[in-house]
Order: C-alpha cells, then sequence, then structure tokens
C-alpha cells in the first residue's frame, strides 16, 4: 500500500497542488481512502490530515468508505426524473434488497445517487461503475446486473 | 472620500469596510463568523447591508470595501428581515436549549437573536444528532451546538498551526470536526482552548471538573488545598463585571476559604521555585554547550504540541514540571511531611487560565505510585461558576493573605502569566548569578522576519546569550522551523501555547481577545511592580526549602520532584 | 497517406454507445475487411451525431447518406448494397427521402433550418483523435492568424466587439474578463477552462471536447496569448473519463506538432495546456470554487472580490471561461468581430448550444442563433412533443433555472429574454415536460438536487435547501398548510439575495418560478390534498383509502 501510494505521489512531483488527481489514482488502484490511506497520503504530501480528509469527504467521486464491488449509480437529475428514475430506483432498491447508500451482504452492490451523467437523450440512465446504461425498463435492469 | 449610510454623508478613506466606517458612526452591523484578521470568510451571512443604485444587491458589510459616493443602507425592513431569516435558519438547526446551556447570557448567537428579535425559528425540521467528544480531559466538543461559523477552524489551522480541526463532508452534513471525525485524544490537539474562545456558542467548552471539586470539598476525611496560577487573578474579575487586569488576589484568596478549600496556596510560589531550577538549567547547558535552545515548559498545550509536531526537539524542551506540577509534587511530600498527612489525604486543586492544564495534570508522566499530583484542575471560568452557584458576593469581600508556606511568591512568579514574563523572570536571577549584578530590565524586539516573534541579546560575564520570547503555537511553530532551518539561533527560548500568554489561555473568561489579554498582562506587571521582592531566588520560602528539603539547587531530590520527562506522539 | 474512395462516421457518442455503436462499428471494420474495402473506405469513429434518437447512427462520404437505428444485422446489408452496389438501403435511411412514405419526425431535424453551427462546427465531421482532422477544417488557423498578425490587445478588442458573452451562465461579457486579467500585474497568469459541466440536462461542453478537443486547445492558448498566461488547466468533471482521454491524446498531438509548447508560430509566446479532474461536486462549476478545487481544497466558493482575473489560482489572475465560450473564439477571430456580433441579437451575439430533453420527439443537442424563441427549439429540432401529450413547462438553464408555462412558449432565448421571466439561460439546458408532470414534485426533484450539491459554506444554502425540500416533501404529502407557501418565498428571498455565491443565488428560481406559474397547483396540494398527475404518490393513497373508508361507512 504504501508502495503504491509514494509511486502515484512521485508521478505528480512537478505539479502544483495535486491532492485531488493523487486522491483519484490512488482510489483507482486501492479501491477506497481509508483511514490508512489518507495517512500515508498526508504524510507524503505533508498535509495536514485533518485537510486530506476534508477535501476527501467533499467529494462524491472519493470514497472514505469501502463500497461493494460494483457501484451503481442511478441519476436524479430532473430529465431522468422525468422519465421515471424514481421507479428505476425503487425496482434496483429492491432487486439489491439494500437502501441508497448501502452494501448488498455479498458486498457485490453499492447504492448510489449521482446527479446528471449528461446521457438525457437515454434517460432514464445509471452508472455501473464506469459504464453508462440509458433507456432502462424494468428487465434491462435484470439484465445488466446479471452482468455482473 | 464620502460614502451614504443610511442617508448620513460619512467621511471614509480607502481601504476601509462599510462595517468599519459604520462603527466609526455608531452604526452596529450584527457580526457571526467574522474574526478581525482571523476568520474573514463571509460565511454566515448575517452581517449583510443593501447596496444602493448600481448593480445594487446585499453584501457582507466585512467585506465591502467604501468607494466613493458609495450608498448603504443597514437598517431598512428587508435588511432586518434577511438578517433574522438567515437566524432562524441556524437557529433551526441548533438544540436551543439556552436554559441548560453554559454558555447562556454570554453566547453570541443568543445575543444575535435577542438583538435581531428572533421570535423563534420557523423553520424546524431534520436535524444531524451528534455524539459528543469528551474523550480528553481538556475540551467538549458539542458538534450538535455548531453554527458551521468555522471561526475554531481558523484559529486552529492559522493562528496556532495545530490543524486538527477541519470542515468535513459537505452541504447540510458538513462537520466540523478532526480527521475522520475522530475524537480529540486521537488527534494531535494540543487541548489549549482557543478553538473554544473563538466559538460563538458552546460547541466547544471545557470539560467541567466542578461537581468532581465539590465532592472532595464535602469529603471530610480529604485535606483539600488549592493553588491559583498567576493569569487567574487579574481575569476572574470580568466574570463578575471588573475590568480586565484589576488584581483580585486577595479576594480570590478568601473566596476560596469560603468555598471550604482547607489552604489557599499559590502557584506563584512554584512559579519562583521553576525559576530556580530552569535557571540552574540553563547555567548547565551554557557550561556543557547545549543542546540549545532551551525551550520552556511550563505550557502544556506547547508541550503537547512539541511532543506532537516537532519531537526532534524533545531534548531541547527544559526537564522541568510546570509550576502546577511542581506545587502538586510538593504539596503531596513536603507540604503533607509538614502537616503529617499521608498522600492518599490530601486533594490538590488548581485554579488555571488553561484547560490543557486539564491534561497534564492527568499525564503518566505526572503520577506517582499510581495517583496524579494535582488531581483536579479548575479553569478561571469554572472557579467564577462555583462562587457564583455558592452565593459568594465576590466583588465585597474583604481579601486575605494566601496561606504558608506554599503561598509566599515574588514579581517574577507574578509575570510568569505573560508572554515575555518568565523569560525576564529567569533572566532576573541567572544574569544576578553571573554577573553579580542586577538586570536593568528586560527590551525584546521584534525579531527580524518573524512576526510575533521577538528577541534579545543579554551580556553575561564572558558570553552573550541570544534569547527569544513568542506566544501562539503557529508562531512558536515558525521559531523552530527558523532554528531548524539555522536561520535563526538561540540559547533559550520561552513559548506559551496561547496568545499573549497564560492571560489569553483558553480557561479564561469569555471573551477573551487581543486588547482584553493586553490589559490582563499589564495587570500581572502591575502586581509585580507593586511587590518589593522580584527575583525568585530573593524568596525567603524557597531558599528554606532548598535547605531543609530539596538538599540544594539542581540536586537529585529536587531533581526527582521537579523534573520530568516527555514522549513522542503521532502528528 | 493512404486515399479513401469513402469515409463512414460511426457515432459513438454515449447514447448511440448504448445502443450498440460500438458494437456496429467494430462489425463494420470486419464487413469492409471481408470484402476487401478496407483500403478503399476509412471507418472513423465519432462523437454525437446530434440525432440521438435515431442511434446507432452512421453516416456515409462523400455521399452525405446518414443511416439510422442501424443493427448489427444491418451492417452487412449497408456493406453490399451501398458500398459494394452503390444502392441506398432506403429501409435504414434516415435522411427524408421524398419517395418514401415513412418519414418520422426525426428527419424535421435535418431540415431544421434555424440550426447554425458555430461552437459544434466540427463535432460529428471529424476523427476527434486525429488533430489532422481538425486541420483539415482550418484547426489552428486562428491562433496561427493571432500569434503573427495581432496584438493581445488587438485580439482583445476583437473578442469585445463581437459581444460574446459568458456561456457557463452569468452572461459576463467575455473581452471584459479578458480585458481585466490582461491589465492585472502577476508574475504568472492563467487561463483556465471550466469544463466542469454539471448542470443537469446538459452535455454541450462534454460534446465540444469528444467531438473537437483541438477547438479547446486553440482557443485556450488564444487567450493566453491575449491575457499574458503561459499555462492553462482545463478543469473537466470527474465524470467525463472519455472527454479527458480525447483531451490528453489531443494535447499530446498538439504538443507534437508545436502548435503547443515553446514558441508557437515562430513567436516568443509559449503556452502549456494541463488537466485537472473534478471529483464529484457540482459547485465547482462556480469559478472560485473551482479554482480552490485545482488547489487541492474543497471546493468551495470564496467571497468577491477579489475576482479571478485579479487573484484567481495560487493568488495569480486568471481568466477562467466556460468551454463552449472559449469554442467561439477561433471562429471569431477568422471571420471578425463584425461577422460574429451580426449573429443573434442585439446585446446577445452569437449562437448558443441548448440541450434538449424531456417529452420531446428528438432530444439531443441544437446550436442555434440567440433569441430563437422556446417555441422554434421545441417545434423545430425537437420535432414537438411527444406521445402526442401537451406541453406543460420547461425548464431553461438547467436545474438552476427557472421554469417557463406555455403562455411564454415564444420568449426568444437569450440572457436577458429569460431573465425577465423569471428564468435563466444558463447552461442552455432544456427540459420539456409534458401535463402528466406534478409541477410540486418536479420542485421537490430540484432541490433535493440542491440539498445534495449545497458546498454547505454558507447559511442560506446549507440549511435553507434542505428545509426547502422539506416543505416541499410535506406538500406533496398533504402535510403542510398556506403557511408553508409564505414560508417558501420567504426562503426563496433570503437564498437569493444573501447567499454567497451563484449556486445558492440561483436555488430558489425554479422555485419562485413554478409558485408565480403554477400556484393553483400547489394549492391543490395544500387546501384540497389532490395532485392530478398522480405523481405524488402519498395524496393518492391517502385519497385512495379516504375513499374506501367512505365506501365502508
Amino acid at each position: 500500500m504504501e508502495a503504491v501510494i509514494k509511486e502515484i505521489i512521485v508521478g505528480y512531483e512537478s505539479e502544483k497542488t495535486p491532492l485531488i488527481s493523487i486522491l483519484h489514482r490512488v482510489q483507482d488502484k486501492l479501491g477506497y481512502l481509508s483511514e490508512e490511506v489518507l495517512k500515508l497520503v498526508a504524510k507524503y504530501l505533508d498535509l495536514p490530515l485533518s485537510k486530506v480528509y476534508g477535501v476527501a469527504s467533499f467529494y462524491t467521486l472519493l470514497d472514505t468508505e469501502e463500497k461493494g464491488e460494483n457501484i451503481v449509480r442511478v441519476c436524479e437529475s430532473a430529465p431522468c426524473h422525468v422519465k421515471g428514475s424514481m421507479n428505476v430506483l425503487t425496482e434496483l432498491k429492491s432487486e439489491l434488497g439494500i437502501d441508497i447508500g448501502e452494501t448488498t451482504k455479498d458486498n457485490k452492490f453499492s447504492l448510489e445517487l449521482t446527479s446528471c451523467l449528461g446521457v438525457c437523450g437515454v434517460a432514464p440512465a445509471i452508472m455501473v461503475n464506469d459504464q453508462v446504461y440509458g433507456n432502462l425498463t424494468a428487465k434491462k435492469l435484470e439484465e445488466i446486473l446479471e452482468k455482473y | 472620500m464620502k460614502v451614504k449610510i443610511n442617508g448620513e454623508e460619512l467621511e471614509a478613506t480607502a481601504g476601509q469596510t462599510v462595517l468599519e466606517v459604520a462603527k466609526k458612526a455608531g452604526i452596529e452591523i450584527p457580526t457571526l463568523c467574522y474574526l478581525k484578521d482571523k476568520n474573514e470568510i463571509g460565511v454566515c451571512r448575517i452581517c449583510m447591508v443593501k447596496v444602493e443604485g448600481g448593480g445594487g444587491g446585499y453584501e457582507p458589510a466585512f467585506v465591502l470595501q467604501v468607494s466613493d459616493g458609495l450608498e448603504i443602507e443597514t437598517n431598512t425592513p428587508e435588511v432586518r428581515e434577511l438578517r433574522r431569516l438567515n437566524l432562524e435558519l441556524i437557529l433551526a438547526n441548533h438544540p436551543q436549549d439556552c436554559l441548560s446551556c453554559e454558555r447562556s447570557l454570554n453566547c453570541e448567537l443568543q445575543g444575535l437573536s435577542k438583538e435581531l428579535g428572533v421570535d423563534g425559528s420557523r423553520f424546524a425540521g431534520k436535524r444531524i444528532e451528534h455524539q459528543l467528544d469528551e474523550s480528553t480531559p481538556s475540551l467538549i466538543r458539542d458538534p450538535n451546538k455548531c453554527v458551521k461559523c468555522r471561526r475554531c477552524v481558523s484559529v486552529c489551522n492559522d493562528s496556532q498551526g495545530v490543524k486538527v480541526l477541519f470542515p468535513n463532508n459537505r452541504g447540510f452534513e458538513t462537520l466540523i470536526a478532526p480527521f475522520f471525525n475522530k475524537d480529540l485524544d486521537e488527534v494531535a490537539c494540543s487541548l489549549c482552548g482557543q478553538c473554544l474562545h473563538a466559538c460563538p456558542v458552546a460547541a466547544i467548552k471545557e470539560n467541567d471538573a466542578i461537581d468532581n471539586v465539590w465532592e472532595a470539598l464535602n469529603d471530610d476525611n480529604q485535606h483539600v488545598v488549592v493553588q491559583i496560577a498567576p493569569a487567574v487573578r487579574v481575569s476572574i474579575g470580568e466574570e463578575f463585571g471588573v475590568e480586565p487586569g484589576t488584581p483580585m488576589t486577595n479576594k480570590l484568596v478568601t473566596a476560596c476559604r469560603k468555598l471550604g478549600f482547607d489552604k489557599v496556596f499559590d502557584t506563584d510560589f512554584t512559579a519562583d521555585l521553576t525559576i530556580m531550577e530552569e535557571g540552574h538549567e540553563l547555567l548547565s547547558r551554557l557550561k556543557e554547550g547545549g543542546p540549545f535552545p532551551l525551550l520552556t515548559s511550563c505550557s502544556p498545550g506547547w508541550i503537547k504540541y512539541v511532543e506532537h509536531f516537532h519531537n526532534d526537539f524533545l531534548p531541547n524542551l527544559s526537564s522541568c514540571k510546570s509550576p502546577q506540577q511542581m506545587f502538586g509534587a510538593l504539596a503531596k511530600s513536603y507540604y503533607a511531611d509538614i502537616e503529617n498527612l499521608s498522600r492518599e489525604e490530601i486533594t490538590v486543586v488548581s485554579v488555571m487560565p488553561c484547560t490543557a492544564k486539564k491534561f497534564e495534570a492527568t499525564r503518566e508522566e505526572m503520577m506517582k505510585d499510581g495517583s496524579q499530583d494535582v488531581d483536579l484542575v479548575l479553569t478561571t471560568r469554572e472557579l467564577a461558576r462555583m462562587l457564583k452557584m455558592t452565593g459568594v458576593d465576590f466583588l465585597n469581600l474583604s481579601g486575605s493573605d494566601f496561606d504558608d508556606p506554599l503561598g509566599i511568591s515574588t514579581g517574577a512568579a507574578d509575570i510568569f502569566g505573560v508572554t515575555g514574563g518568565v523569560m525576564e523572570a529567569a533572566l532576573r536571577t541567572v544574569y544576578e548569578k553571573l554577573t553579580g549584578e542586577e538586570l536593568s530590565g528586560l527590551r525584546l524586539t521584534e525579531a527580524k522576519g518573524l512576526t510575533g516573534v521577538r528577541e534579545a541579546k543579554i551580556e553575561l560575564s564572558n558570553q552573550t546569550i541570544k534569547v527569544a520570547v513568542v506566544s501562539g503555537l503557529g508562531n512558536a511553530s515558525k521559531v523552530l522551523e527558523a532554528v531548524k532551518r539555522g536561520e535563526k539561533e538561540y540559547h533559550f527560548i520561552e513559548a506559551m501555547a496561547c496568545p499573549g500568554g497564560c492571560v489569553g489561555g483558553g480557561g479564561q473568561p469569555i471573551p477573551t481577545n487581543e486588547e482584553i489579554v493586553m490589559k490582563r498582562g499589564q495587570g500581572l506587571y502591575n502586581i509585580n511592580n507593586s511587590k518589593s521582592l522580584r527575583k525568585s531566588h530573593e524568596n525567603p520560602v524557597i531558599q528554606e526549602l532548598y535547605e531543609e528539603y530539596l538538599e540544594g539547587v539542581g540536586n537529585k531530590k529536587a531533581h526527582q520532584l521537579l523534573h520530568t520527562t516527555y514522549q513522542k506522539r503521532a502528528k | 497517406m493512404a486515399f479513401y474512395r469513402g469515409h463512414i462516421l460511426v457515432c459513438t457518442g454515449q447514447e448511440c454507445k448504448q445502443k450498440g455503436g460500438k458494437e456496429v462499428e467494430r462489425i463494420l471494420v470486419k464487413e469492409l475487411k471481408r470484402f476487401g474495402l478496407n483500403d478503399e473506405i476509412k471507418v472513423i469513429s465519432t462523437d454525437c451525431l446530434g440525432a440521438c434518437e435515431a442511434g446507432p447512427l452512421m453516416v456515409i462520404y462523400p455521399e452525405g447518406v446518414y443511416y439510422g437505428g442501424v443493427q448489427i444485422e444491418d451492417v452487412r446489408e449497408i456493406v453490399e448494397e451501398h458500398l459494394l452496389k452503390g444502392r441506398r438501403v432506403n429501409r435504414l435511411l434516415y435522411e427524408m427521402d421524398e419517395s418514401e412514405e415513412n418519414v418520422t419526425a426525426h428527419h424535421k431535424k435535418d431540415i431544421f433550418s434555424d440550426e447554425m453551427r458555430i461552437v459544434l462546427r466540427n463535432c460529428g465531421l471529424i476523427d476527434p483523435e486525429d488533430i489532422k482532422d481538425y486541420i483539415g477544417r482550418d484547426g489552428y488557423r486562428a491562433l496561427g492568424i493571432a500569434l503573427t498578425r495581432l496584438t493581445p490587445k488587438e485580439v482583445i478588442t476583437m473578442i469585445e466587439d463581437s459581444g460574446l458573452r459568458g456561456r457557463g451562465g452569468a452572461g459576463f461579457p467575455a473581452g471584459l474578463k479578458w480585458k481585466f486579467t490582461h491589465q492585472a500585474d502577476g508574475d504568472e497568469k492563467y487561463v483556465v477552462a471550466n469544463a466542469d459541466e454539471g448542470e443537469p440536462g446538459t452535455s454541450k461542453d462534454r460534446l465540444i471536447m469528444e467531438g473537437d478537443p483541438h477547438t479547446l486547445l486553440e482557443s485556450m492558448a488564444i487567450a493566453g496569448y491575449a491575457v499574458g498566461a503561459d499555462t492553462g488547466y482545463i478543469y473537466v468533471r470527474g465524470e467525463y473519463q472519455l472527454a479527458v482521454s480525447r483531451l490528453k491524446k489531443a494535447i499530446e498531438q498538439a504538443e507534437e506538432l508545436g502548435v503547443l509548447g515553446k514558441n508557437l508560430f515562430d513567436s516568443d509566446f509559449d503556452f502549456e495546456i494541463k488537466i485537472r479532474e473534478g471529483a464529484g461536486a457540482y459547485v465547482c462549476g462556480e469559478e472560485t470554487a473551482l479554482l480552490r478545487s485545482i488547489e487541492g481544497e474543497r471546493g468551495e466558493p470564496q467571497i468577491k472580490p477579489p475576482y479571478p482575473p485579479n487573484e484567481g489560482l495560487w493568488g495569480q489572475p486568471t481568466l477562467i471561461n466556460n468551454v463552449e465560450t472559449l469554442a467561439n473564439i477561433p471562429v471569431i477571430i477568422q471571420k471578425g468581430a463584425d461577422w460574429f456580433s451580426k449573429i443573434g441579437i442585439e446585446n446577445c451575439t452569437g449562437t448558443k448550444v441548448f440541450t434538449l430533453s424531456g417529452d420531446v420527439m428528438n432530444e439531443g443537442l441544437v446550436e442555434v442563433p440567440m433569441g430563437t424563441t422556446l417555441r422554434e427549439i421545441i417545434e423545430g429540432f425537437g420535432g414537438g412533443m411527444a406521445d402526442g401529450r401537451e406541453f406543460k413547462v420547461a425548464q431553461t438553464g438547467g436545474t438552476s433555472g427557472g421554469c417557463i408555462p406555455k403562455e411564454l412558449l415564444d420568449t426568444p432565448m437569450d440572457y436577458d429574454s429569460l431573465a425577465e421571466v423569471g428564468s435563466a439561460l444558463g447552461s442552455g439546458a432544456l427540459l420539456i415536460m409534458d401535463e402528466s408532470h406534478c409541477i410540486v414534485d418536479i420542485a421537490k426533484c430540484f432541490m433535493h438536487f440542491f440539498e445534495h450539491e449545497s458546498c454547505g459554506k454558507c447559511t442560506p444554502c446549507r440549511e435553507g435547501n434542505t428545509r426547502m425540500y422539506e416543505m416541499l416533501d410535506r406538500i406533496s404529502k398533504g402535510e403542510s398548510n398556506l403557511k408553508d407557501l409564505d414560508k417558501l418565498r420567504d426562503l426563496a428571498n433570503v437564498m437569493s439575495k444573501t447567499a454567497l455565491c451563484g449556486l445558492g443565488q440561483a436555488a430558489p428560481t425554479s422555485i419562485y418560478s413554478t409558485l408565480d406559474y403554477f400556484k393553483d397547483e400547489y394549492l391543490a396540494h395544500i387546501t384540497a390534498k389532490v395532485c392530478i398527475t398522480g405523481d405524488c404518490q402519498e395524496l393518492v393513497t391517502q385519497r385512495e383509502e379516504g375513499e374506501r373508508k367512505g365506501e365502508t361507512a
């Protein structure tokens, strides 16, 4: 873990104030930004711990808690809302048996909300990890979840 | 230039803010998050004023700089309404348990509410329940009361450089807290309590020891002694409406007797003793060539800060216990012998201007045979509360003197409570020891390139020693960094955690600000000037103590009782 | 370079990708190889072609024939029929063909006469991953003109004269910003492209970055020259991974070709561009918050003054412009301020890219001159309302904008006209809703968004959005009384007038406008406890239960 973090930080040596970019890359490699991880980031960047956490906890794409293997994000913006995103959410909740912000018992899925994904042409949309799915129906949701 | 506020034409100069110009003209604009030069982030939106003409709109008065012809309204119905609405929104997310709140009648939110005529909040709704952080003996954090003004954040990060408090999460869930919302005992908090002074409400307060003190006082089997720190005597009057800096020493002694303390002693006594020991330490380091700089050790917030952030300087810290702890050690040995009491039969209570002293008393290094030398620590505020609880008519008490033998002191001890005082007191003794002559005042000048740091050069018999004086942890840290980089060289540095020294301590009456701290400091110098003995080594009881009990300055017994060690702590 | 007799552009924009565009492209390449056409026909995967409803979409050049709804099984037919035999596959044609009967409303898009592409001029027509394609369409010519023929002051004068206003939402004159930054003293200056496109229902900046990344790079270099900056930052929304990779590639190619880097066009002007990714915070679209985020801090807006042109990134003078604003620059330099200022309307020149979504036949992006009316866009490009339902309300400018009722459909779409009717042009999001949607339910959705996205720094926004959401929630559940309407207005008032930044100030815009235009619907919820659309579930359930009880009683 320490080596991974060090290597990422070295890669940003020529950049000014690269904290957020580093947190992105560290999360990509290590899954989430645990207490231990943030302590190391703070140490090697010589930043106060409180600030590193204050920054990490501000942004929704940075996770300071362990999440499931796959993160399902439901777009809650108005264009998806008018196309029935609430039904999608209800469907997902019952399919996965969890509420927003929770992770399934088998640690496979976490359910979250997201603001506009910019694919309003195919609303309602969800994003599973980096993959966007649109024009959702109950049947389609089932198929999507099966893929993971 | 000319500006108009509420239709009145006023003279103003460039660079002034509307808040300043209005104040001069007798117009108060309410503020909440604003702390001059410290917290100028404009988040509470209480000080909004209306800009007439042009783009118009509402601006915070402390940001808005005057320009020629500017027209401002501070008191229209809508201005008042908008301020009131913002306050209502804050109140909707506040417990409003004023009746039982420690800051009641001394709370800025409560004050504003009255001032703005808020009659309850119409916006009640969800609130996030937070656990209290009661992890340290010094401070309690109650995020439920927090109004997110971030004054504590600025003070903790910028002035004190401790950097443990920060905004976490965002939006409605914003929480001002340490890393991962941990408790203060798990992070690098110095427990200086400056955040408490910054807090407009009771989101940060001291961990109250009053009940425990009552319990001890009511215990017939306990001989309860109290020691009172120098800085308390010039500030406690404020709790009873007296001007800051007014010495209340003798009334304070009588008041403590009325509370039921068996003996009322003076921390000044062990302040003199500290000078003897620390002076000796300086002399022997000068003889042995270091390690330099010697760092004072009487401020427990400073000690904890060094342990967390600058632990390569641990060998530089004076090994002398603080006056509070020297007192505790002597009370339970020297004094116990005199009174023929066992250690267990004595309860030592201190009254300190400090929240970190509560922590210091519990340090493992300060324990003997599993019990503390100082059992309970009250802040100035807590003592005042106890006096009020018992109906002691403080202002009309007749004065009395401290008890013997731990109540005799010199003027050198009084100035311990103000920045520069320890240095001056120490040099009075060291100078005389080395040169045989009296030191004619200590002239400190602003250190080049280090704001907030003062320095002096003193010619001793065969060498020049360089000293520095600094208060506030942010400033203190800068000196250590400069020393580390080799930019500055000092033999001796006096450092205090709180700006202005103990007179500005986290346990002092609220409000504590620069102006008030200055007055308290002046008060201590006035006491010094009124005393005939001003050099610690002239204290007759100290001389006696060394002869009869400690077997001489710097001796083994003195070392065992009066010196301590430090530990590395995580950043 | 090989010569191709034809090019096929396959749209792999988000929507088309959803519908299998990527797979279609793969099969197409395979089929071409099979028929030995791979040396004759070049397949280019492009970004959104703007007709998302008809995806997956492809265009065959030089004929310019569009095929829509192309499935994997259709590919072979297209190759065999169109490319080998030269016969169009009529059933997949997306171009209106007089001889065909199955004309769908989609086709109107292509004859939407008002469309005028300035900022989207290259999107869908070039390979965004090949700088040569961009250069082939006059790319980097404007930078050359600026560096070799114009002084920085002349560039700024051109932008001022063009009348270009910021496309991020506030509509501040771009030339003025450039001038202020040019005039400010600083050891270092920066140009920052605001690509933190977070306004719900907006995807114009994404399209520009994914479809024509060099336009952004060229514009930033011109801006750098004009204001005296040698470093640019693009702050891209963290969710836009494809845009990031395209931009990275574009920067590499531009540096290789020497249009970014040292001594550009043999001048002594150097310019480099770096990318910073956001991490999920709508508020970072606010310029001071965005700068804080680049500085590695919480993305919280700062009090102004100081303004970024004087004290911006790391305390240095900083020009910060939206991607769409910047994308206009090369065209203005090439065609002149005069040409540009004649497009659109007075005080609001040029074009605007709208992202149309909701209950219209055709959703997607359209660029029209400023001042085009809402009706023209909905009926022209949008092809009218979907499913034959009636128009009820449009939200313009995204969640921060306001709601416009039917009576105002002829409002020209520009900053000032929309502000007059209590809405905003904002980012150009246009969410069209039909009569099946409940206004309270929609307002609740908006406030939920702001509650989530408020940074929490200032009182009115941190507390106000939550309280507003709670009130709307109570109204939607029949738990409110008439006093709540006054309270809603009070909150809207204190937020719009005293919030620290644009987010908090704009948050209540939709509340104001819905209270103004749809008061009856609010009243129905509050007094009669009725939601006619049935969107407010609790009210429907309550009513049904009431009726059931009535029956049994």
